[in-house]
């Protein structure tokens, strides 16, 4: 073991010895379950909104396609768009490659490399929510009218195993690994649910504003468990408001920014540093958080949402990227 | 709802673990099936339940083999214990100390003096045509002499009531983690009837292996690791297992280096160096550079730094040559030889295909013995002659005949029954035994053991790959 203290701090952080390939493991198995129940979430919020449009709207299941960035795939695969599909593709595909059921079977995958780095009761979370996702498909839930209890258990199973994570694995360099790739995929999907609102149609231009656009402004709170939290923060629900807030927030724990807090927060606890950065991993996280904590809602309005966050996406993507690089490339430490 | 009934169980003429013939309960197992008995049907499946999902959510599986992606299936657990009186195991315990001692002189004498060749009680062409025979390890020192420090013996009862050892595992043995959480799931579902019959506990056994390894170890602390295929591989759960339980690494080849004739894993923090080595890897795949070419799961130029002492490999490499199947009916001769002792614990009968009589014997009988192939495991590679057909024997008479060194056969033993849960009734099956032997400064065998169970009706193959399962092993003590 590798002792290092933190400047101006009594606390010693242990640095166990770790893998790469198993940090690696920790980082994706934390993603995936984040990716899961991200999904799980949408699709539920979604449903919810498709029992309360007004009679003259029809159900709008693409934007949430869209959202998770995978619209190509659905569309050489299906030549159709409706409720029944689009959970089937998002929860249950096979060739999909981030829907529940294979974000999952990943999570387990990684999960059954490091087993021994995870305790028990990690491992018996991840097989309860695999054993679920697995009696999902042959039940074939996405045919059911009301298919919200099944995603309501992928919710909470992902949930708790967070949980049962925190409370029983020490923090040592793999828990900091872990809570990195959740909190990258955590940002990478409140960007992407805010973004589409970009693609959710209003019936005229002047409905912005109508309690239809009120009733979409909702659901995407909600699609990011952030309803509660913003109106008891912001009380008023406004498009700039809701954008502030899930960008630049810097206290609720899904918001670009604070996501990106932690995950920088980590990244030096992993290597022993507090300010600056040390390799390019933490150069790319660090500019990528200032960007936000010095953002200004104006002026992203200003320049426009859609574009900034599609920026923010690519950006997070190379930071997910330099992360590999430095920690997790075989060729990198052997070096 | 009915209670458990045992008057109309029926023990077929077979050696039966619980009853004797006439339905008379053996003492050792009087305790439990009184219990049993007090149980309804409705309790005794649910229990049954219980332990299915407690080994799914355990992620107690494994893969099947040519079944690469994906099909993950759990060796299924027979609540109903199979329970070895204090008298039978001190038996057993004693006679495999005997045979891996002396299994384990005669490894190291293959490979160093060749006494054992010299003086003719083994021919030497048996040795060198062995397929698990490593040239490689010839002049090899392995710390204290030790070169199988890891074993689990295939041990059978046959109608007789007598014990015999079926096959030495001295490579790399699996099912050990199976003792380990079948008596962690069976003490949740049966646990007034613990605590009143005396069951020897097993749950030290990660602690041993662990003290085992340090033991070896050129450097103190030592920092130990398993080394395993991966998760496809069918034993992938145990390997994880083991080494969270002895709080070792878990690695691949490809996290592994050689520098400066020293093993490193590679880690987030750079290099670290590695002392001992619990391999789950066959001996072909632990270095292309020295074994097979072509293997991916090893390490290039393990072999050297294990060879200048700077690595321990447990087991030691080519281990393999004493469990041969051939050299098997050797064995013996091999205690006689080495300890001057009587074999304890006995052979089964054994023709060795290789030599001419035997062969004879074996092609004019194909029909009632068991024939096996020297070098595989697993329930591969064998014909059961009861159970083949014309063409089946008349196949396999043609491969002995190609390559004789490498078959052997033996007569067809019924394996011992013990009582086991089936759709709606309780009926006997076969089962074996594999207790696991460390052996590293003193040897230490754990009082308990895989029992598999063939849950097929009147099957005798055993093996998880072909309809097996398996049984929680107590040993009471006293």
């Amino acid at each position: 073991m590798v002792e290092a203290k933190i400047p101006g701090s009594w606390i010693t952080e242990i640095h166990e010895i770790m893998l790469s390939r198993v940090a690696d493991s920790i980082y994706w198995m934390n993603r995936y379950l984040e990716r899961a129940e991200n999904y799980a979430r949408f699709l539920d919020v979604n449903f919810n909104l498709s029992l309360e449009l007004p009679p003259n709207i029809s159900e709008e299941w693409k934007p949430l396609v869209l959202t998770t960035g995978d619209w190509k795939m659905y569309d050489t695969l299906y030549d159709k768009i409706d409720k029944e599909y689009v959970i089937y593709f998002l929860a249950f595909d096979q060739n999909n490659p981030n829907s529940i059921y294979n974000s999952i079977i990943k999570a387990r995958e990684n999960a059954r490399a490091i087993r021994p780095e995870i305790t028990k009761e990690v491992w018996e979370q991840i097989n309860y929510i695999y054993y679920l996702v697995k009696e999902g498909h042959s039940k074939k839930q996405w045919q059911r009218s009301d298919p919200r209890n099944f995603f309501t258990e992928i919710k909470k199973g992902c949930q708790l195993l967070h949980g049962i994570f925190d409370a029983t694995i020490s923090r040592t360099d793999g828990w900091h690994f872990g809570k990195i790739g959740q909190l990258i995929e955590r940002a990478d999907k409140t960007s992407r649910v805010l973004d589409v609102k970009y693609h959710m149609l209003l019936p005229t231009p002047e409905a912005v504003g109508s309690p239809f656009d009120l009733l979409q402004w909702t659901a995407l709170l909600k699609s990011v468990s952030a309803y509660d939290m913003y109106r008891k923060t912001n009380g008023k629900l406004t498009p700039i408001g809701i954008s502030e807030f899930l960008i630049l927030d810097k206290v609720f724990p899904r918001s670009m920014l604070r996501c990106l807090m932690h995950a920088e927060n980590s990244l030096y606890k992993i290597t022993g540093g507090s300010v600056g950065y040390s390799n390019i991993a933490e150069k790319k996280i660090g500019i990528l958080k200032s960007q936000l904590e010095y953002g200004d809602i104006n002026e992203i309005f200003h320049s426009g949402l859609h574009e900034y966050l599609d920026d923010f996406q690519v950006k997070l993507n190379e930071v997910s990227k330099a992360i590999f690089d430095t920690f997790f490339s075989i060729e990198n430490v052997k070096k | 709802m009915a209670k458990i009934d045992f008057t109309t169980y029926d023990t077929n003429g077979f050696y039966d673990e619980m009853v004797e013939m006439d339905g008379k309960v053996r003492p050792h197992y009087a305790l439990f099936r009184e219990r049993l008995q007090k149980m309804d049907w409705k309790k005794l499946n649910f229990l049954q339940y219980s332990t299915d999902r407690a080994q799914l959510s355990l992620g107690m599986t494994f893969n099947v083999y040519g079944d690469n992606q994906g099909i993950e299936r759990i060796l299924h657990l027979d609540i109903i214990p199979r329970i070895i009186s204090k008298q039978d195991w001190e038996y057993l315990e004693k006679g495999l100390r005997q045979r891996i001692e002396a299994l384990n002189i005669f490894i190291n004498d293959i490979y160093n003096d060749q006494k054992i060749i010299r003086d003719k009680i083994i021919p030497e062409e048996l040795i060198f045509s062995s397929s698990t025979f490593r040239g490689q390890c010839i002049g090899l020192n392995p710390p204290q002499n030790i070169w199988c420090h890891i074993s689990g013996t295939d041990i059978i009862r046959g109608d007789d009531g007598s014990f015999y050892v079926l096959e030495d595992n001295l490579r790399c043995p699996s099912g050990v983690s199976y003792m380990l959480e079948n008596r962690e799931i069976l003490k949740r579902t049966f646990p007034e009837i613990f605590e009143n019959l005396h069951v020897r506990p097993v749950y030290n056994y990660s602690h041993h292996l662990r003290d085992m390894m340090e033991s070896l170890a050129p450097v103190s602390p030592a920092s130990i690791a398993v080394l395993t295929p991966g998760i496809y591989n069918s034993a992938y759960f145990e390997h994880a297992y083991l080494a969270q339980q002895m709080g070792a690494e878990l690695v691949e080849g490809r996290d592994l280096v050689i520098k400066d004739d020293f093993v490193f894993m590679i880690t987030t923090n750079g290099l670290q160096r590695v002392d001992v080595i619990y391999r789950r890897v066959d001996d072909d795949f632990i270095d292309p550079n020295v074994f097979r070419g072509d293997s991916m799961l090893g390490v290039p130029g393990l072999f050297e730094v294990y060879k200048k002492g700077n690595v321990v490999l447990a087991n030691a490499p080519g281990t393999g040559v004493a469990d041969d199947k051939a050299v098997y009916a050797y064995i013996p001769r091999i205690i006689k030889y080495y300890l001057g002792e009587e074999m304890i614990l006995p052979n089964v009968q054994t023709y060795i295909c290789a030599e001419k009589n035997d062969l004879d014997f074996v092609l004019d009988h194909m029909h009632e013995l068991v024939i096996k192939q020297t070098d595989a495991s697993g329930g591969y590679g064998m014909l059961i002659g009861p159970k083949s057909t014309k063409k089946e024997q008349e196949d396999f008479k043609e491969k002995i005949k190609n390559n004789p060194r490498n078959y052997i056969a033996q007569p067809t033993i019924n394996l011992s029954r013990v009582p086991t849960l089936t759709e709606n009734s309780i009926e006997g099956r076969h089962v074996d035994l594999r207790p696991y032997v460390l052996y590293g400064k003193e040897i230490n065998i754990i009082p308990g053991a895989l029992t598999r169970v063939a849950l097929k009706k009147d099957s005798l193959v055993v093996n998880s790959s072909q309809g097996g399962g398996s049984k929680d092993t107590w040993v009471l003590d006293n």
